[in-house]
């Protein structure tokens, strides 16, 4: 039986030339400027390619975007990569986020003039540069619920039969978002909140791909999302019939950010590209394409379907510091609350 | 008898494979543990992981349990009917679960036994008001042995299928009921593949991570890997995470040992390909085989129809069209081919050891111990994270290579890892039953070489080595664990774009895109199922 050893062994070869394959091919002569970020940021349809067509006729160097699964995945790839790592620009943390990636010591200041920007709850910061924002909503499906719930007190005492499906604080950031708006809210009481609002939960997912997914297909009448979530469907499926439901108590925010590497090799570049990041031909390509809220002003008006959006009383952020310093212990509260009999 | 030389170059083999597996997980524990902070966080053994530690195990007891005990029918079922039309699709079918993205698969199930699901609107017809609920732990049961039974399936009819045509022969000319028959031909046969399977498949349900959070309904239903993927990717832990991952091997592997001391069965000596059956030929009994065989494939076939569905409303010319769908593709057909072929190369290094040690009349206690050391490495090596040899891995390769262009390597490396158990479970008793029929007649008659591998060899050993292949292959096109942290829109496989259209709202592409994967799968099947199509 060791000779069918030989027969396998002939393919091997093949199989990893067959792989080498796959490798992409060698960057161009110009200087390079390397952005990491998250995979929907990249992806075809996302606000990537046409991001580096704008930039790359302005600054005479090639955008090259390297992504990850997510924000999270960006900062652990960062942490990984140290002081080394080829990034002059990392695009896509939040600011529930920023405490700990300042606290890696990699980032460096931007130095560059964020006067433009204009996000809610007024976050400003000398390392960190805001490009977009988003109000995370509880997105409902109009066919179903007929009267949606009109705050968070509505959502947490409602009826236990009408389910939302959320996303889990330990692995994702929107569950994350929505363990912060609640304590917001709710204070300390929050624990009391979570044992309420268990009953309506369907499922706790690990992150808001999963969530979504039931709650496109049916399965959960309510889901845990963003207030821009309706203008997707509005515009690219023409279909009012997924709506955000607005809050009394307001919203909790997020705010997602780009910071320049201390280590990176083309600072000058680094900088204009994170001033071009609050440009309006920045802006104006987020609302479609990443379908969050641009952060500063944009070259022409919002599509319409952005005007019909929920726009929030009030706008809950937490400190970075605050977060860094109680996600744990919050989480652990709200282990508790979830998994008591 | 092998010759000192032939023992010699099996026992090498083994030491190399070993060597392999113990360079690929201990390098980037190594390198995690140089990483890590002197303290860890949050103490290892608080109320927390030990409730976590409770539950993985309570659930992937029960998973394993059922997913068996309710394999065992379909199994003898098919088994006896070995002729009927379309028997080959249920058994090609049967690979598809694996192969599919569990997030795809857990949606399937959600169409069919989901709040809005079939079953509930079925319910509602006849009146019934309120929905029945599946998540919870019922939820997770239920996904683990839709995920599980065909793995227990297509084990255990192999295993029958090795049973030599003169044991149905004997049995019939003895007059042997059914009961008799269970007892002395069929479970002895069973047993063989029995703890194998079932240590398989626990470990797998005991590192379940999206099928659990999914379906479990909150955080009670929490295994350990989803607390090692939390101390990995989100709090930046690795002390931590490899601390979980240790008590994870550690625990599993004593529920593997206590598995292990099942007594094994004589190999037995078949002639691999499915003999005539003389037994259950009355109407009573293929009604009952009928029904058992029909049972099962409704409810493989069911939440693979409403992914079917799904993936049918897609636009699927506009998808296969797509250049990012033909790369993606290319990428994941040769990772898989990569990592199927280095599982195949591994395994047969170690069952080329333990011939050699069995081969001994007595071994001496080292040759012994490394025999068992082989076996259970190359079974507890799925309990380590991907996540956790990703991530080291990382760090190893970073300093001295381009990531990128070494991920599609590493990601095949660690998909053969994984792959490595299931490869054994399909190898080993074929490999076992085939050297004790052939070893001393080929020795006798001094066939070696590759005589001995296009004559004795190739003709029973080429239909397990394909399946073992199909098997690898259909489990590394549906692993999306070891792309994500080295993905970069110059790696992108078929799940990690299945993914992406999830991730941006794009439900209806990634439903079509599951679908050409789940199709995809299917055609490996039938590749490592094609020498059944030559039997008489």
């Amino acid at each position: 039986m060791r000779k069918t050893h030989s027969v396998v062994l002939a393919f091997v070869p093949a199989a990893l030339a067959a792989l080498s394959l796959t490798l992409p091919a060698a960057a161009a002569d110009k200087p390079v400027l390397t952005v990491y970020t998250y995979e929907s940021f990249t992806a075809d349809w996302g606000p990537g390619p046409k991001v580096k067509a704008a930039f790359e006729q302005t600054c005479d160097c090639t955008l090259d975007f390297v992504s990850v699964a997510d924000g999270v995945a960006l900062l652990t790839r960062l942490k990984l990569e140290g002081a080394s790592s080829d990034a002059d620009v990392a695009l896509g943390l939040d600011t529930n986020l920023v405490q700990e990636a300042k606290d890696t010591g990699l980032f460096a200041e931007h130095g560059i003039d964020t006067a433009a920007a204009r996000v809610p709850g007024g976050f400003s910061d000398p390392v960190f540069v805001p490009y977009d924002y988003g109000h995370f909503a509880v997105v409902y499906d109009t066919e179903v619920i007929k009267t949606p719930p009109k705050s968070l007190k509505d959502l947490v005492e409602g009826d236990p039969s009408q389910k939302i499906a959320i996303e889990d604080p330990r692995t994702s950031t929107p569950g994350l978002g929505l363990l912060l708006w609640i304590r917001s809210v709710y204070g300390d009481k929050a624990p009391e909140a979570w044992a309420k609002l268990r009953n309506r939960i369907l499922t706790v997912t690990p992150g808001w791909s999963e969530a979504y997914g039931l709650f496109t297909k049916g399965e959960a009448p309510m889901v845990f999302s963003y207030v821009t979530s309706p203008a997707y469907h509005m515009m690219e499926e023409k279909t009012d019939r997924y709506q955000a439901a607005r809050f009394e108590e307001g919203h909790y925010i997020q705010i997602e950010v780009s910071g320049m590497l201390k280590a990176t090799k083309h600072k000058a570049l680094a900088q204009q590209f994170l001033s071009f990041t609050l440009s309006p031909q920045f802006q104006s390509i987020i609302p479609t394409t990443n379908w969050m809220m641009p952060a500063a002003a944009t070259a022409e008006p919002l599509p319409e379907a952005f005007g019909k959006l929920v726009s929030p009383s009030k706008t809950f952020l937490m400190s970075p510091e605050d977060v860094a310093k109680n996600r744990q212990a919050w989480i652990r509260e709200w282990l508790g609350a979830m998994s008591m009999n | 008898m092998l010759s000192a030389g032939q023992v010699r170059r099996g026992l090498a083999a083994g030491g190399a494979s070993l060597a392999v597996i113990g360079v690929l997980v201990g390098l980037p524990t190594g390198a995690l543990l140089g990483l890590a902070p002197a303290s860890p966080a949050a103490p290892l053994f608080d109320a927390y992981t030990l409730n976590l530690l409770r539950f993985t195990l309570l659930q992937a007891a029960l998973s394993t349990f059922l997913s068996v005990v309710l394999a065992l029918p379909v199994a003898l079922a098919l088994a006896r009917r070995s002729a009927f039309v379309g028997r080959i699709w249920i058994i090609r079918l049967m690979a598809v679960p694996m192969g599919l993205p569990v997030l795809i698969g857990a949606l399937g199930l959600i169409g069919i036994f989901g709040r809005q699901g079939l079953v509930n609107r079925l319910l509602a017809m006849v009146g019934v008001d309120q929905p029945v609920n599946i998540y919870g732990l019922s939820g997770i049961l239920l996904a683990h042995v839709f995920f599980n039974l065909p793995l227990a399936c297509r084990l255990m009819l192999a295993g029958l299928e090795r049973l030599p045509a003169e044991d149905w022969r004997l049995a019939a000319s003895l007059g042997l009921g059914r009961l008799s028959l269970l007892r002395h031909v069929e479970l002895p046969a069973l047993a063989r593949v029995l703890p194998g399977a079932a240590g398989l498949i626990f470990m797998l349900c005991a590192t379940s991570f999206t099928l659990v959070l999914v379906l479990g309904g909150g955080p009670a239903a929490t295994t350990l890997e989803v607390a090692i993927y939390q101390s990995l990717r989100f709090d930046f832990d690795p002390a931590r995470a490899i601390a979980l991952s240790l008590l994870q091997i550690a625990l599993t592997g004593l529920v593997l040992t206590l598995l292990s001391r099942l007594p094994p069965a004589e190999a037995s000596r078949g002639e691999g390909r499915a003999p005539r059956r003389f037994d259950g030929q009355g109407p009573a009994g293929r009604l009952a085989d009928a029904l058992v065989i029909l049972l099962a494939t409704l409810f493989l076939l069911l939440p693979l129809g409403s992914v079917v569905m799904a993936g049918l409303r897609a636009d699927l010319l506009r998808l296969v069209a797509l250049p990012a769908f033909h790369q993606a593709l290319f990428t994941s057909l040769a990772i898989a081919l990569a990592a199927g072929l280095l599982a195949l190369l591994l395994a047969c290094g170690i069952l080329a050891a333990q011939a050699a040690i069995a081969d001994r009349r007595h071994p001496s206690r080292l040759l012994a111990a490394f025999g068992r050391l082989l076996s259970a490495v190359s079974s507890l090596v799925l309990l380590v994270p991907p996540v956790v040899l990703g991530t080291g891995w990382f760090l190893l390769v970073r300093p001295h290579a381009d990531v990128t262009r070494a991920a599609p390597l590493l990601i095949a490396a660690i998909n053969m890892l994984m792959a490595l158990p299931f490869v054994m479970r399909v190898l080993a008793p074929a490999f076992e039953s085939h050297r004790l029929r052939t070893g001393r007649l080929a020795a006798s008659l001094k066939i070696t070489g590759l005589a001995r591998l296009r004559l004795i060899d190739a003709p029973v050993l080429t239909r397990p080595l394909l399946m073992a292949l199909s098997f690898a292959m259909a489990l590394s096109l549906g692993d999306l664990g070891a792309v994500a942290l080295f993905g970069s829109q110059d790696l992108v496989t078929l799940p990690w774009l299945v993914y992406s259209r999830l991730g941006s709202y794009r439900t209806q592409d990634a439903d079509g895109l599951a679908l050409l994967l789940g199709l995809l799968c299917l055609a490996l099947t039938a590749l490592g199922t094609a020498g059944h199509r030559r039997e008489p």
